[in-house]
């Protein structure tokens, strides 16, 4: 059996950033594994521009993004296996993975980076009625045809959901001389960043039809045509409010769905907020020396963050591998009202390290504020004008301001609206 | 000149083509579709039937029994996935009492095998925890199994190919019309081609070719049936095939375990006119869902993946209709054949290659094998068998459907098989590349790109299920770009 410092399951944003984390830490016995034959993960498609605003306060693209990390995994040395596909991973950090070239291996390792990502929803969980014909696709699987096979799925298109992947798949289509007739989301809301519904619809003049849902989709060889309509308040479509575009696509853009077979089979808790691990503060799942970061603990809004909680989370496995990380005792975090999908769920009485706390908003706020209290004490506020829940909440709370949770009961993190 | 032209690969037509090639015999089996296995036979509920159900003395009822008995032997040569898990009949009023009683006497009366009893509240809750509260007793049906029906479907064609039988598909049959010598003129779009026997086993259209020949009509109405399917997360939610005890109210609807271990909730029944009417609908799949959860109202909507429809080719007789017509020789019926179908599809193909063979005299074929090896799966493998299985073809180290973890090789060797894959969906059905929780999101690009190359076409032109379902509209520059 090979050994391994440390093991990283995923060479996306996740895996990079989690490999330079932990060799800057210290680490040297690092391994990343990953199914294709390319670093970099989903980033290898969005060829789109945007990424990096935060960290490196430039608009890359996401090759360009991923490709500053890989430059840094290639200068470190860090060993990289592509085309190899993880099967499982044991309690105790066996991890059994095959590929063309190596055959099966297993892998003991002394800690494991969970950066596998997450997957899109498809029709099936929607239970979308209509004919089962071609032409409807995840955004994500039509944007892997046109941005990295040069395949185009289709060229009149509607678009179910609202989700970041929809909205670049707009206007992606449209550039390539599609017509996207409309983005059709069941909520009132975009599940998506208010600058992509600028830039991808506002645009390119493509309607964002809120509170509406696909009711029919028709063709028995291909898509031919769609039937939208508006929902009430409790989501269920309204009759008499159809209306059929004709097209020859379907896209989807109905959720993402962290990617944790992996996970359950090395006995990591979930936890249901999120669909990814249960976490304390230094990204440690319920196993411990299991460490979980990026889209396969929650998903985000910015790969920006990827790349921090995935830094931390590396240096944070390299401390465990060390035994520098003990499993103090540890207190839950709560959800307040208008709090949703937090992490961590669990911070440490007495943590040796700021604690990052991320969240989504369950609806759309205005002038709100964000209150984290531990039992009756306020250690952060902050004002908001507009809270929503395509973008992720990020606060950080420096070791100082933790030496209240000695003797809380717990940590709550809420939201305060003045008036409704 | 052929023996016998058998008309429609479904697991009828497939399983009479692998029969007779016990007779030497020259066989063709034309298939309207893309692929075999592409209409009933794909799209049911994939439960071999105790044989209770079915009136004693109608074809229903004697070919489902026999029908049952051959499942052990057809997982034995033909390496088809088969469990006996049970069949469970649920009771939901202590007055319909008398009606599981009625159907245990129908059961014993049809010469159902195996264990055979009615169980109370207790032992339901026993055996299948998950039961909803209003459920009060059950008839427990020991014969009751469940079956990978395309695997059967597949694994019969394949067996009949290697045989010697000729398969042609996209080859739609347009006329059946007798000659002055009393051979068979069979007219399609492949062709035409003449037999000395011909068997109707076209399902939904069945009929059509019936009254083509014989002046005893015959009424196909579809009866379509929606379904959900579960993920494979609420394995072992339920064990038994769980009915509900027919009602005034309709049939109720079945929560189904599969052979591979996802759920089956469903089927609705409408009749419908249209018999290529595979659309789910709004209602058809509320209504399937609302009376689901008479049996398990914890049935966990989240965990779908996905829902499809499939229609039964329901006769206005009621009956299968089967054998020679009087005023049609050498035309051999398979029509109407609806549930129990499946189960009884085995016997009906054993009966059928029987009775041609005997009116034509066919010779027995000495060299037949009755064994057919599946696609050695990656997924059933134990580590050391997956090893040497890379050592030995190094796509098997490729996964290219992660859900179902479904290697290269086993894509690329379900092209290769005789009758073999030749679209996304035939793929799907003999590997089941893309039927996993993600619904092909992931593996589809990786299978076009496969299928294109080892059916020497373009991607443009691969197909979900044959004709104009094309998965591609373009490429983004132009072809020679690409090199």
């Amino acid at each position: 059996m090979d050994r391994v410092d440390i093991l990283i399951i995923g060479g996306g944003p996740a895996g990079l950033a989690a490999a330079i984390g932990a060799y800057e830490a210290g680490a040297r016995d690092i391994l990343v594994l990953d199914r294709e034959q390319e670093l970099g993960g989903i980033l290898k498609q969005c060829i789109h521009n945007g990424f990096g605003l935060h960290t490196f306060q430039e608009e890359l693209t996401g090759p360009e993004y991923a490709h500053r990390f890989i430059k840094k995994v290639r200068a470190y040395g860090i060993p990289c296996q592509g085309e190899t596909m993880v099967l499982s991973i044991s309690p105790k950090k066996v991890v059994t993975c095959v590929s063309h070239d190596h055959g099966l291996q297993h892998i003991q390792a002394k800690a494991v980076l969970l950066c596998m990502g997450c997957r899109e929803r498809p029709r099936g969980s929607l239970a979308t009625p209509g004919e089962r014909c071609p032409g409807v696709y995840t955004a994500g699987t039509a944007q892997r045809f046109t941005n990295l096979e040069g395949l185009m799925p289709g060229k009149e298109v509607v678009i179910l959901g609202s989700g970041d992947i929809g909205l670049i798949m707009a206007r992606r289509m449209t550039l390539l001389g599609a017509k996207v007739h409309a983005c059709v989301e069941l909520m009132p809301y975009s599940s998506g960043l208010k600058r992509n519904i600028v830039q991808c619809l506002d645009d390119y003049g493509i309607p964002l039809l809120l509170s509406h849902t696909v009711v029919d989709i028709q063709g028995r060889d291909h898509v031919t045509g769609v039937t939208v309509a508006k929902v009430d308040t409790n989501l269920q479509p309204i009759p008499g409010t159809e209306q059929t575009f004709p097209c020859d696509t379907l896209l989807l853009s109905v959720g993402l769905i962290p990617e944790n077979e992996l996970s359950k089979m090395a006995g990591v808790t979930l936890y249901p907020g999120t669909s990814g691990a249960l976490v304390d503060e230094t990204l440690m799942t319920s196993v411990p020396g299991i460490f979980a970061c990026g889209n396969v603990l929650h998903v985000h809004d910015l790969v920006d963050f990827v790349s921090e909680e995935a830094e931390t989370a590396g240096k944070n496995a390299w401390a465990y591998v060390q035994g520098e990380l003990t499993q103090a005792e540890r207190i839950i975090v709560e959800t307040g009202f208008g709090v949703g999908a937090l992490v961590p769920q669990l911070v440490s009485r007495e943590p040796l390290q700021p604690v990052r706390l991320m969240f989504r908003p369950r609806n759309v706020y205005r002038n709100a504020r964000i209150i984290v209290e531990a039992g009756e004490q306020r250690l952060y506020e902050k004002k908001a004008m507009i809270l929503a829940p395509g973008e992720m909440v990020n606060v950080v709370l420096p070791v100082e301001k933790l030496s209240a949770l000695k003797n809380a009961e717990s940590l709550t993190v809420r939201i305060e609206v003045s008036q409704a | 000149m052929y023996d016998v032209i058998i008309i429609g690969g479904g697991v009828v037509g497939c399983g009479i083509a692998r029969e007779l090639m016990r007779h030497k015999a020259r066989v063709l089996l034309l298939e309207k579709t893309n692929d075999i296995c592409n209409g009933q036979s794909k799209a049911n509920t994939a439960i071999i039937h105790g044989g209770y159900d079915a009136k004693p003395g109608t074809l229903k009822a004697k070919f489902n029994v026999l029908g049952n008995a051959l499942f052990d032997s057809l997982h034995e040569e033909l390496d088809v996935p088969v469990q006996w898990n049970t069949s469970l009949v649920v009771s939901f009023r202590q007055e319909d009492h008398c009606k599981l009683e009625k159907l245990l006497q129908q059961g014993k009366d049809n010469g159902v095998r195996g264990e055979l009893r009615i169980i109370d509240r207790q032992e339901l809750r026993r055996r299948e925890p998950n039961i909803g509260p209003e459920a009060k007793e059950a008839l427990l049906v020991g014969a009751g199994g469940i079956v990978c029906p395309y695997e059967l479907t597949i694994a019969y064609a394949e067996n009949a190919a290697t045989n010697g039988a000729e398969f042609i598909r996209n080859a739609e049959v347009s006329k059946v019309s007798s000659l002055p010598d009393g051979r068979w003129q069979v007219d399609s779009s492949a062709g035409t081609f003449v037999a000395r026997a011909v068997v109707n086993a076209a399902g939904t259209y069945s009929d059509v070719f019936n009254n083509m020949v014989s002046a005893r009509k015959v009424h196909i109405r579809p009866r379509r049936g929606e379904y959900y399917i579960l993920d494979k997360q609420y394995a072992g939610a339920f064990h038994a095939a769980m009915f509900q005890l027919p009602t005034s109210m309709g049939k109720g609807t079945l929560i189904a375990p599969t052979v591979d271990g996802t759920i089956l909730v469903g089927p609705t029944a409408q009749d419908i006119d249209d018999k290529e009417d595979k659309r789910t609908t709004a209602q058809g799949l509320a209504t399937a869902l609302q009376q689901g959860r008479l049996t398990w109202p914890n049935l966990p909507t989240r965990g779908f993946i996905t829902t499809f429809s499939g229609l039964r080719a329901t006769g206005n007789t009621g009956d299968f209709v089967l054998g020679e017509p009087e005023d049609a020789p050498l035309f051999f019926n398979c029509c109407a054949v609806e549930s129990p179908g499946l189960t009884s599809a085995p016997a009906i193909a054993k009966w059928t290659a029987e009775q041609i063979s005997m009116r034509l005299e066919l010779p027995e074929n000495p060299g037949f094998n009755p064994r057919r090896k599946g696609i050695a799966k990656f997924r059933d493998m134990d580590d050391s068998q997956r090893a040497a299985a890379i050592t030995k073809n190094g796509d098997y180290g490729r996964v290219v459907c992660r859900c179902e973890t479904v290697t290269e090789a086993e894509i690329r060797e379900s092209i290769r098989r005789p009758v073999g894959a030749r679209d996304v969906d035939g793929v799907k059905r003999r590997t089941r590349a893309g039927m996993g929780r993600c619904q092909a999101g992931f593996c589809t690009p990786r299978t076009v790109q496969i299928l294109a190359e080892e059916l020497g076409i373009s991607p443009l032109e691969v197909t979900k299920f044959g004709g104009n379902s094309r998965l591609l509209a373009d490429w983004l520059f132009t072809e020679e770009y690409h090199g």
